[in-house]
């Protein structure tokens, strides 16, 4: 069968429909940058600022993308594996550091036990996983609350009596993480152009996208691609599907709780009760906004979805003053834009499947014009 | 070239039946190495249930094996899954394309057989984390490629080759198992064009001159003829002949495919549907059904006639209809009394009178969960608004319970539905039931124009008859006009007043039933001409 033929014309908008969501959020930015006032040197760190603290957990969304499961909004798990493991460190009093290091080290096993239940319930909800995972993550925030507020200083011992409910037990709502605040942050950190850069959390990403490059590569990146692409040609081949697929999602929640944790050590406070519940959606919307789709994604989206989707949250408010004359617009639009988001890359990865099918007839057609059968 | 010591697979006394139903009846035959063996032979011949047996498909373990032995280098084999079979040498290229559209050529030749480069990292977390060699996978898909003669860029990403490359892929993904002794192509040229044809099978011939036996499955005869050694015909489960090609002609060939000892077809009747106008006329329409294509098919049915649309399995006949109702999204022009119907809206198909009883019984035909009166009723009260009490002027309408029920009834008795009573949910009946409760559903809509797509599929001989005597009566008494679908050319024959024959996606010819079923068969082999080539 023959190629496609398509006009110019066709082509420009086929390109820039591809690319709907980064255009918009970019014209957006480009309209509030100047209302908002603020110098380019204060954006660039915030920006700067922004990429350090979120694209860990970004990242962390990558591998099941990979492994065809859709967006991970299992990663709240991860998050919460993190949580517990720096409330743990509060408690036990280790600082900086190492105080990182522990709670990254006690998230790990709950991490991995929670993403393999969740992955083994995405096997059972194959085509369905994205809402699965999303019901999931409301599911184990349920746990989460049973052992945090009620399990911890009645069952666990907790001998911080800050972190301690006035009630004798539970964790209070916030969590003062001063100890580690901007522990990693701060460690080699640079100026540049009047920009302070946080060398070591920038490294440590970098060494993650070095990961995430030299994963694909790997027999079990190759893997999950076959699975992501085509589960019954791949289990043809010999494959073990149901095992990679979990897998990834071990690998992701995994990430997530490391991520959460760098999150959190820039943040300085933790949210018992709410930080888990949003990050899953703010990552997942910048993601989108950084042009990946639910069948794709890379580095690049990543980078390119932070930057544009927090340069909006950071201009929004200044230029809802001016243009409205409300502050409050910008704490709205976060929201409303991270849902309205979603919905949209949704409903254009359903549209552009269903023309990408279309396309089938229009070939047929223009080869029956092609061969003189029919006039056009 | 054919060895003529020990041969490579035997198969002996194969028998296999699938609950009951007889598919495969006492097939024996043997292969050599080196040997070109065509296997040619109607849908439902029995080909791939031969094939699946050879191949240690979960199908045949799961309904209960076959009889018979199968030798493979002289010992008895029975694999339990298909990578024993594949373990042991045996490569099997289906008809449908198992590639992965997003992998390169070389990526998909070596699925899961991706040479590694050893990383440390493996000794901790297993050997999936080593990298892979990717020149090494490009030299091995290259060598692959390169036994078939043909240039493919083991780097190109397969989504965007031609459905020829990856045709080719899909063998050169068989070559590059080091083990292959035996390879199977299952239409291999079905998709190919003349001149990628002609070099897949000088490919297939230097296969064989290297020792690799091979099973050539094929509709297109002349290739049978000039490609292989020894041809099998297979009939209802049985080889009717197992010949050397050289000695054949294609009508040899097609005869036998085709021919069945019932030739009498006692209520043939002769319908003038010349005389009579024209009902609908379908005008270059194209359906993109995935594996049933339709090109550029023109045809104009007669009113009052039963009219056979017969074919191949994947030859593009089951997208007329689908196309014409608008399941399956399709263009051209379609006009049905005088009137030109929107194709692509279900909706306008049935309000103007036409009905469709589908292929896909579960599926799109019946409601499996709700009883048999509401099964028959519901579309006449979707469309027609029957079976409907009104109230207030049409605005409030209430479902007439006792119209409903009389009517199942009334099918019921006529159609000899075995059921419990109407109320019995559709799940629960057999197929060839659920089959005459789909054709209820259609007669209570009383179109005037009904097509009906594989009415028998999967019915007993039994049920098989008394549904064909259902679609000629109610075409006798109620003069509605029939387009019947069928890969069983007998039962075309057995009840159509004319036939047309669909190939390659385009009506290949016409003919009056009672024309000899040769002919057909030869309609059903035939290729088209010059067209095939491509424009420039």
């Amino acid at each position: 069968m023959s190629k496609l033929r398509e006009t110019r014309g066709q082509k420009i908008i086929g390109a820039l429909e591809k690319n709907a969501v980064p255009i918009l959020f970019g014209i957006i930015c480009l309209i509030g940058i100047p209302f908002s006032g603020y110098s380019l040197g204060y954006l660039g760190q915030e920006i700067i600022v922004r990429i350090s603290r979120n694209s860990f957990l970004i990242i962390a969304l990558l591998v099941p993308i990979m492994a065809g499961m859709g967006l991970n909004f299992g990663m709240t798990l991860g998050a919460m594996a993190g949580q517990i493991g720096l409330i743990f460190m509060v408690d036990w009093g280790i600082v900086g550091i190492p105080g990182m290091i522990l709670a990254m080290i006690i998230s790990t096993p709950i991490s991995a036990f929670l993403g393999w239940m969740c992955g083994k319930i995405l096997n059972m909800a194959k085509g369905r996983e994205m809402v699965t995972s999303y019901i999931i993550g409301f599911f184990i925030n349920g746990v989460y609350q049973l052992i945090v507020l009620y399990g911890m200083g009645s069952v666990i011992p907790i001998k911080n009596t800050s972190l301690v409910l006035p009630r004798g037990y539970g964790i209070r709502n916030t969590v003062n993480l001063i100890t580690i605040r901007k522990a990693l942050d701060n460690l080699l950190a640079i100026r540049f152009l009047g920009i302070s850069i946080p060398f070591a959390t920038l490294l440590i990403i970098a060494l993650l996208c070095i990961f995430i490059v030299w994963f694909r590569r790997t027999k079990l990146g190759q893997d999950m691609r076959a699975v992501g692409q085509d589960m019954e040609v791949a289990r043809a081949a010999g494959i073990r599907v149901e095992h990679t697929r979990i897998v990834s999602v071990v690998i992701s929640t995994i990430l997530a709780g490391y991520g959460m944790i760098l999150y959190l050590q820039n943040m300085g406070t933790l949210n018992t009760y709410n930080s888990h519940m949003q990050i899953g959606m703010f990552s997942i919307a910048a993601l989108l906004v950084g042009g990946a789709s639910v069948a794709r994604a890379s580095i690049g989206n990543v980078f390119l979805g932070v930057s544009l989707f927090h340069l909006m949250f950071v201009v929004s408010p200044p230029a809802g003053k001016r243009i409205i004359g409300d502050a409050q617009l910008g704490e709205y639009f976060r929201v409303f834009v991270s849902y309205g988001v979603i919905t949209i890359a949704l409903v254009l990865y359903e549209i552009r499947k269903r023309r990408k099918a279309a396309r089938g007839g229009l070939l047929l057609a223009q080869d029956q014009v092609d061969s003189g059968e029919v006039d056009a | 070239m054919v060895d003529t010591s020990a041969p490579l697979l035997e198969m002996r006394n194969i028998s296999k039946d699938f609950f009951g139903n007889q598919v495969l009846t006492d097939v024996s035959f043997s292969l050599h190495k080196g040997e070109i063996l065509g296997l040619v032979g109607e849908n439902g011949a029995g080909k791939s249930t031969l094939m699946n047996i050879l191949f240690g498909m979960d199908v045949i373990q799961l309904t209960g094996g076959y009889e018979g032995e199968m030798l493979v280098d002289g010992k008895i084999v029975d694999y339990t899954s298909s990578f024993d079979a594949i373990a042991d040498g045996i490569g099997m290229v289906h008809q449908e394309f198992s590639l992965l559209p997003d992998f390169t050529v070389a990526e998909n030749i070596l699925l899961n057989r991706e040479p590694e480069k050893y990383s440390f990292i493996s000794e901790v977390f297993g050997e999936r984390l080593n990298s892979l060699d990717r020149n090494s996978m490009n030299e091995k898909s290259k060598k692959a490629i390169g036994k078939l003669g043909v240039a493919i860029n083991s780097s190109m990403l397969v989504g965007r080759m031609p459905v020829g490359h990856k045709q080719f892929t899909e063998i050169a993904r068989e070559l590059s198992k080091e083990s292959t002794r035996i390879l199977v192509l299952d239409e291999p040229t079905a998709v190919l064009t003349e001149q990628e044809a002609s070099i897949l099978l000088s490919a297939v011939r230097s296969l064989a001159n290297e020792g690799i036996a091979i099973i050539f499955i094929s509709h297109r005869l002349q290739e049978i003829i000039d490609v292989c050694d020894t041809v099998l015909i297979m009939r209802d489960g049985k080889i009717v002949k197992n010949e050397k090609a050289q000695d054949l002609t294609i009508a040899q060939i097609a005869r036998w495919m085709v021919g069945r000892e019932v030739t009498h077809h006692a209520d043939r009747r002769s319908f003038d549907y010349e005389h009579s106008s024209v009902m609908l006329s379908i005008k270059n329409l194209w359906v993109d059904m995935p594996g049933e294509t339709v090109r550029n098919v023109s045809l104009d049915v007669h009113k009052g006639e039963i009219i056979g649309i017969g074919g191949l399995a994947g030859q593009g006949k089951l997208g007329i209809p689908n196309g014409a109702m608008g399941l399956f999204t399709a263009g051209g022009s379609i006009t049905f009394e005088g009137k030109e119907i929107a194709l692509n809206e279900p909706r306008r198909f049935l309000d103007a009178g036409m009905a469709f009883v589908s292929e896909d019984r579960r599926g799109v035909g019946l409601l499996l969960d709700e009883s048999l009166d509401w099964n028959i009723s519901f579309a006449a009260m979707q469309v027609n608004d029957k079976f409907l009490k009104k109230y207030l002027n049409g605005m409030l309408m209430w479902r007439d319970e006792k119209q409903i029920q009389a009517v199942a009834q009334q099918y019921i008795d006529a159609l000899e539905i075995k059921c419990t009573s109407y109320r019995q949910k559709a799940k629960e009946l057999s197929g060839g039931n659920q089959q005459k409760i789909c054709l209820a559903k259609a007669f209570a809509l009383t179109p005037k124009l009904l097509f009906v797509s594989e009415p028998t599929r999967g019915i007993d001989i039994g049920a098989k008859s008394l549904v064909l005597q259902a679609l000629r009566d109610y075409n006798e008494k109620s003069g509605t006009t029939i387009v019947m679908i069928s890969s069983e050319l007998e039962e075309l024959r057995a009840i159509c007043d004319r036939i047309a024959i669909v190939t390659d996606g385009r009506i290949s010819g016409i003919l009056p039933a009672e024309t000899p079923s040769e002919d057909f068969g030869l309609l059903m082999v035939s290729k088209r001409g010059n067209t095939e080539e491509k424009p420039a």
